[in-house]
């Protein structure tokens, strides 16, 4: 008996990119993404590039006086700021761990079941992307009110999970939906009930959607302005307390910790983005 | 539409022996039937494939045994227990999904393992059958290995290994074979087949290639629109297929339309067909009464002869012309006309034999036996 041979398939050459009349990609593609690169960026590189201007006063200006590295040493050294960063420290952490568990069975019931309502709730979650920050926060004061709750710390986390439990049933449920179903069926098949299949399987399987979630909302929460002057009462966050330094003059340490926010957020996603690379 | 005629239905014992008893079963989705008063029985330790086109509800079938789907009436026993309403979770089953749908998030140890941990296995006693299994599926040494480092013929062999160490009852397999190439399908025909001779555990096998249910299964059943066409041994369904419907799905078929007109008594019957040449048929798979029929027989069962030799005694034969020949290797493919403009296949060995001209008008015969009635 002779072994048959099956003949190698030939790989058939990708088209050159930038061949057409036009060569977009040669010229105009790169050129394009640049300057919306650079578009995106610079407000960024000037933040961090400022954080280390000299600034006699106290307060920032924009004309360069020399590098110095004095405003990172003395980064806290404005009670009240370091104060207002903490707060939001504590409302970004809490509203996006909170509407991490409120949003994650939420975007599991939207992706995988049919049920009465299905429609509303999908509905309800874009409009809530889409309705307007000064609505949601003049509607949410009244509710406060209405109900005598006394705005704080504690209004602000309820206002931002509100708003962030969006983003993360869309992030979480379109990681759902890019799994096979089968998955979740092998694991009934094997004999773990719903719960042991959802800890066992779905929970690790998803987990980088719900972290990227998480991420989203941290990001939506720390920087959120309109809502939160709505809601804080006498509570300052970083946003409420820069907005109040800008009329006296922004002191350099609200740009450190402005660069440090983004390191932070920076080095957050691409861990995540390495840790979902490793595991597939 | 005939009626289905149940050849090999088995026998009382054997409905005893049975792993599987599905009766009366229904499943209606929003009004749509997909499965309609399906009765079957899975003989204990048998190799059976549930075989039908897409969409002709055996892989609804396989899923409401598994115990993903439940039915809208009817019961599911596994053994003698009723489990139609039953969650998959506490069923005796395990099933081979299509897509294999391992645990990417685990390694090979962690998937096969994962249905032994979920029965409190102590974990030595688990190592050990891992290891068993492994060996089993002809993956020895894999447990460390990631989902994402294996081809696709090797994560079939997981899916199959997590599957089986569990020793379920039954061992159901949706189109496991479908996502393979022909080469490796093949091999994992033989390697399916070694393996449930080596463990004993009936399997269910869905598939819509006839091919591939012919040459593993002990048994089979032919499914077309949620009914069982036909349920027998690859043999028997082949050689006698009760509907017309089998006839042309489980290989090629020439059916020839005819009447009946005497069966009384003999040993074959004679029917005239459309045309007006006669042929006989055995009497027995003439239902009486029955006048208007089709004659069927399959292409390789045909001899295509010159019309000037003689006709060799006791076999049927009609005349045609010859209107396509073709040339396949190990065989001749013609296409003839026949009685009343039927065209008929006819499979010629290649044994070097002249060939007939296109426009020759040829003798096709049969031996009365290989002859079928829809």
């Amino acid at each position: 008996m002779s072994t048959v041979e099956l003949p190698t398939a030939t790989v058939p050459r990708e088209p050159k990119q930038g061949r057409g009349p036009l060569r977009l990609g040669r010229f105009v593609l790169p050129v394009y993404t640049w300057l919306v690169i650079l578009y995106t960026v610079i407000p960024i590189v000037l933040m961090i590039v400022y954080s280390f201007n000299q600034a006699p006063s106290g307060r920032m200006t924009f004309q360069w006086l020399g590098f110095t590295t004095q405003w990172y040493q003395h980064v806290f050294q404005i009670p009240d700021l370091t104060n207002a960063l903490v707060n939001s420290l504590i409302v970004a952490g809490s509203s996006s761990l909170i509407s991490a568990i409120i949003g994650t069975p939420l975007a599991i019931a939207l992706a995988r079941y049919r049920y009465l309502g299905r429609n509303v709730t999908e509905g309800v979650i874009f409009t809530n992307i889409a309705a307007p920050s000064v609505v949601v926060g003049a509607s949410l004061l009244s509710l406060f009110i209405t109900l005598n709750l006394n705005r704080g710390l504690v209004t602000i986390i309820i206002a931002h999970v509100s708003f962030c439990i969006a983003f993360v049933a869309i992030v979480v449920r379109a990681r759902i939906v890019g799994l096979d179903r089968s998955i979740e069926k092998a694991a009934y098949d094997l004999g773990a009930t719903p719960w042991v299949a959802f800890q066992k399987v779905l929970l690790p399987l998803i987990m980088p959607g719900i972290i990227a979630g998480m991420l989203l909302a941290f990001a939506m929460s720390i920087d959120d302005f309109i809502i939160t002057s709505f809601v804080a009462g006498q509570t300052l966050t970083f946003p409420l307390w820069v907005y109040g330094a800008v009329k006296v003059g922004i002191p350099p340490q609200v740009f450190v910790m402005g660069t440090l926010i983004f390191l932070i957020g920076v080095v957050l996603a691409l861990v995540n983005v390495f840790m979902q690379r490793r595991r597939a | 539409m005939l009626p289905a005629v149940r050849e090999g239905v088995p026998n009382e014992a054997e409905v005893a022996a049975a792993d599987v008893h599905l009766r009366n079963v229904v499943k209606t989705y929003g009004g749509v039937v997909a499965v309609d008063d399906l009765t079957l029985e899975i003989p204990r330790g048998e190799f059976f494939s549930l075989l039908g086109p897409s969409g002709c509800g055996k892989t609804t079938t396989l899923g409401m045994i598994g115990g993903f789907e439940t039915p809208t009436s009817g019961t599911i026993m596994l053994g003698d227990q009723d489990v139609s309403r039953v969650p998959p979770y506490k069923r005796d089953v395990n099933t081979v999904f299509q897509s294999y749908a391992l645990f990417p998030h685990l390694d090979i140890f962690g998937n096969i393992a994962f249905g032994l941990k979920r029965k409190g296995m102590p974990k030595e006693q688990i190592a050990s059958r891992v290891t068993e299994v492994l060996r089993l599926v002809d993956l020895p040494g894999y447990e460390k290995r990631k989902i994402s480092e294996l081809s696709g013929g090797q994560q079939q062999r997981i899916a199959l290994a997590r599957a089986l160490v569990n020793e379920p009852r039954v061992l159901l397999l949706d189109e496991p074979l479908g996502a393979l190439d022909l080469k490796l399908r093949k091999q994992m025909q033989a390697e399916l087949k070694r393996i449930q001779q080596d463990v004993g555990i009936t399997f269910l096998y869905v598939t819509h290639d006839q091919e591939e249910a012919m040459a593993m299964s002990d048994r089979l059943a032919v499914m077309n629109a949620g009914k069982i066409e036909q349920y027998g041994t690859p043999r028997d369904v082949y050689e006698r297929p009760a509907t017309r419907f089998v006839a042309s799905f489980l290989g090629a078929s020439n059916l020839i339309a005819g009447k009946v007109v005497s069966s009384g008594g003999a040993e074959f019957a004679e029917v005239v067909l459309a045309g007006g040449q006669t042929v006989r048929v055995p009497a027995e798979r003439v239902t009486p009464g029955q006048v208007e029929i089709s004659v069927g027989i399959r292409p390789e069962k045909l001899l295509l002869e010159p019309v000037s030799e003689p006709a060799a005694p006791g076999y049927n034969a009609i005349t045609g012309q010859v209107i396509l020949g073709t040339y396949l290797g190990v065989s001749h493919q013609y296409i003839v006309k026949g009685p009343a403009d039927t065209e008929l296949v006819v499979y010629v060995q290649n044994l070097g034999a002249t060939a007939p001209t296109l426009g020759e008008t040829v003798r096709l015969s049969w031996l009365p036996e290989h002859t079928f009635v829809v």
